[in-house]
């Protein structure tokens, strides 16, 4: 089994920042978004997104602009994966319509959750735009899905494991790659 | 967990689970599209053998709101009434390809006989069978009360009570638990989530063995109201329609003793939860007061309802076990 770390916690740290500010400047301000993560791992990274964000501008508040959107029930292997149990979607500011929707999560790969997470955002409102930043774009896409903001682009063949590991969930932050074989969670 | 026939095969952390989507279901209510695709192009067939207006409507609504389509068939104008049995019935929704069967049914065991027998291989659903089990309705009262325990309004959306039990709760169910499926499956589903569960009837609307259920048993309503500390108190219908033999002397008389009337309502602790199974005979085992009180959290369950069976359908319909067994006899 090889594994090899590609980002630590301060590589993290400041692609969020990065992110941030890559939002901010789509966004021309911080007016009407809102970051809503895709459970498990996009929620912390969503209010870290927010924390980034509310540190360039300080009149935000982080905990106003940080949600979750759970996408089991739009997922469209429901009937083939395991069972699965959703988890909860929080909107701040209890709607979506006219704001822009940044959808956060860890691994962008056949872009399927995504898929998901755009039918999900549309039963909930009808944003304004939606746009998708992902902490770790691994290619392989399956669908015409792209990511407007990447922390980080990782070349990886489709049978080696990306696995991202955040301070909230798993007590550390850091982006590995595990060979083929290997145990990558 | 392939069926849902009984709420005694649940174990804790099933239940939970069951309880915790059905919490992320309610808030599909709320939302815009008031539907998820989880279900599209799955049908659920109800079988109600047995008369039915809440369960069979709220299972309609849940696999609507599913995106599954939903045949409904009822006993009375069907071929049953022609002769046809439960086997051949069973065999012809197969045949026709249902993804998922709900099924009430007059005699007890009914759906453990559908889901046992290799007539249909689809996922079953007990929506109550004769004396024996109605587990939704169990289920929907523990999200009730969760949400009653938990200090949370008791059927707007709120995520407060996800992950928990109904442990130190103390829950009386009065009346009729001879002939109460909604009693026996609550029975063992509150005590496999923590509860503590106190059933209080006249001793000839007790079944035989109730001694074994995981409950006390106590006889005496006033007694009960002033021992023991109660969350909640499920009242109860009287079901004539099941009995044939004299179990109280008169109406009145067991309004008078068993009934929740005003004085005894006031007698509760002021934040105990009033509960009813549906439909309510006002007067008889629940009075006005009691039944219009805004600690009465009657309409509360009927909403959970449909939650709580989304929930079930879910679990049921989806993952892989379905996927790999489906199809299977279904030539």
């Amino acid at each position: 089994m090889k594994q090899r770390t590609v980002l630590d916690g301060a590589e993290i740290h400041r692609a969020l920042t990065r992110i941030a500010h890559e939002v901010l400047e789509a966004n021309k301000g911080p007016e009407g978004l809102v970051l809503l993560g895709i459970p498990t791992r996009g929620v912390p990274l969503a209010a870290r997104l927010a924390e980034a964000v509310a540190r360039i501008e300080p009149a935000t508040d982080a905990g106003a602009l940080a949600g979750a959107l759970d996408i089991t029930m739009h997922r469209d292997d429901l009937r083939s994966g395991r069972l699965r149990s959703a988890a909860p979607t929080h909107i701040p500011g209890g709607t979506i319509d006219a704001r822009t929707v940044v959808l956060v999560d860890d691994v962008l790969f056949s872009g399927r959750s995504v898929r998901a997470a755009l039918d999900a955002v549309s039963a909930i409102g009808r944003p304004h735009a939606v746009r998708l930043a992902v902490l770790v774009d691994r290619g392989h896409r399956r669908l015409p899905i792209r990511a407007d903001h990447v922390g980080k682009n990782i070349p990886s063949a489709l049978d080696e494991r990306v696995g991202v590991r955040v301070q909230e969930i798993d007590g550390e932050d850091s982006v590995t790659i595990t060979a083929a074989g290997g145990d990558g969670r | 967990m392939k069926h849902l026939l009984s709420t005694s095969e649940l174990t804790r952390a099933e239940a939970i689970d069951l309880l915790d989507t059905a919490e992320q279901m309610s808030l599909v209510s709320t939302r815009e599209v008031k539907k998820l695709p989880v279900l599209r192009g799955l049908t659920v067939v109800n079988l109600f053998f047995e008369d039915s207006t809440r369960t069979r409507i709220s299972f309609e609504a849940a696999a609507k709101r599913l995106s599954a389509d939903v045949i409904t068939f009822s006993a009375k104008g069907s071929s049953v009434s022609k002769g046809e049995s439960l086997q051949d019935t069973a065999q012809t929704l197969s045949a026709m390809g249902a993804d998922g069967v709900v099924i009430r049914h007059s005699g007890s065991g009914a759906p453990h006989r559908l889901a046992h027998s290799g007539w249909i291989d689809a996922p079953v659903v007990n929506a109550g069978d004769g004396t024996h089990e109605h587990p939704t309705q169990a289920l929907l009262d523990a999200f009730t009360l969760r949400r009653v325990h938990a200090g949370l309004p008791a059927s707007a959306p709120a995520d407060g009570a996800v992950g928990r039990g109904l442990d130190g709760a103390v829950v009386g169910i009065v009346g009729d638990i001879l002939h109460s499926r909604v009693a026996r499956s609550n029975v063992h589903l509150l005590t496999t989530l923590g509860a503590r569960v106190v059933l209080v009837a006249p001793p000839t609307l007790l079944p035989i063995g109730v001694e074994s259920w995981p409950c006390d048993v106590v006889y005496d309503l006033d007694a009960a109201i002033r021992d023991h500390p109660f969350d909640a108190l499920m009242m109860l219908r009287v079901q004539q329609e099941r009995m044939h033999e004299a179990f109280f002397p008169t109406a009145r008389e067991y309004a008078r003793r068993w009934g929740l009337s005003d004085a005894r309502a006031r007698a509760l602790p002021g934040d105990c939860a009033i509960m009813h199974p549906g439909p309510m005979n006002r007067g008889f085992e629940i009075g006005a007061e009691a039944a219009d009180s805004p600690r009465a959290v009657v309409l509360d369950q009927v909403a959970n309802g449909v939650s709580v069976r989304m929930a079930v359908l879910y679990r049921l319909l989806t993952g892989q076990s379905t996927a790999a067994s489906g199809r299977e006899g279904q030539s």
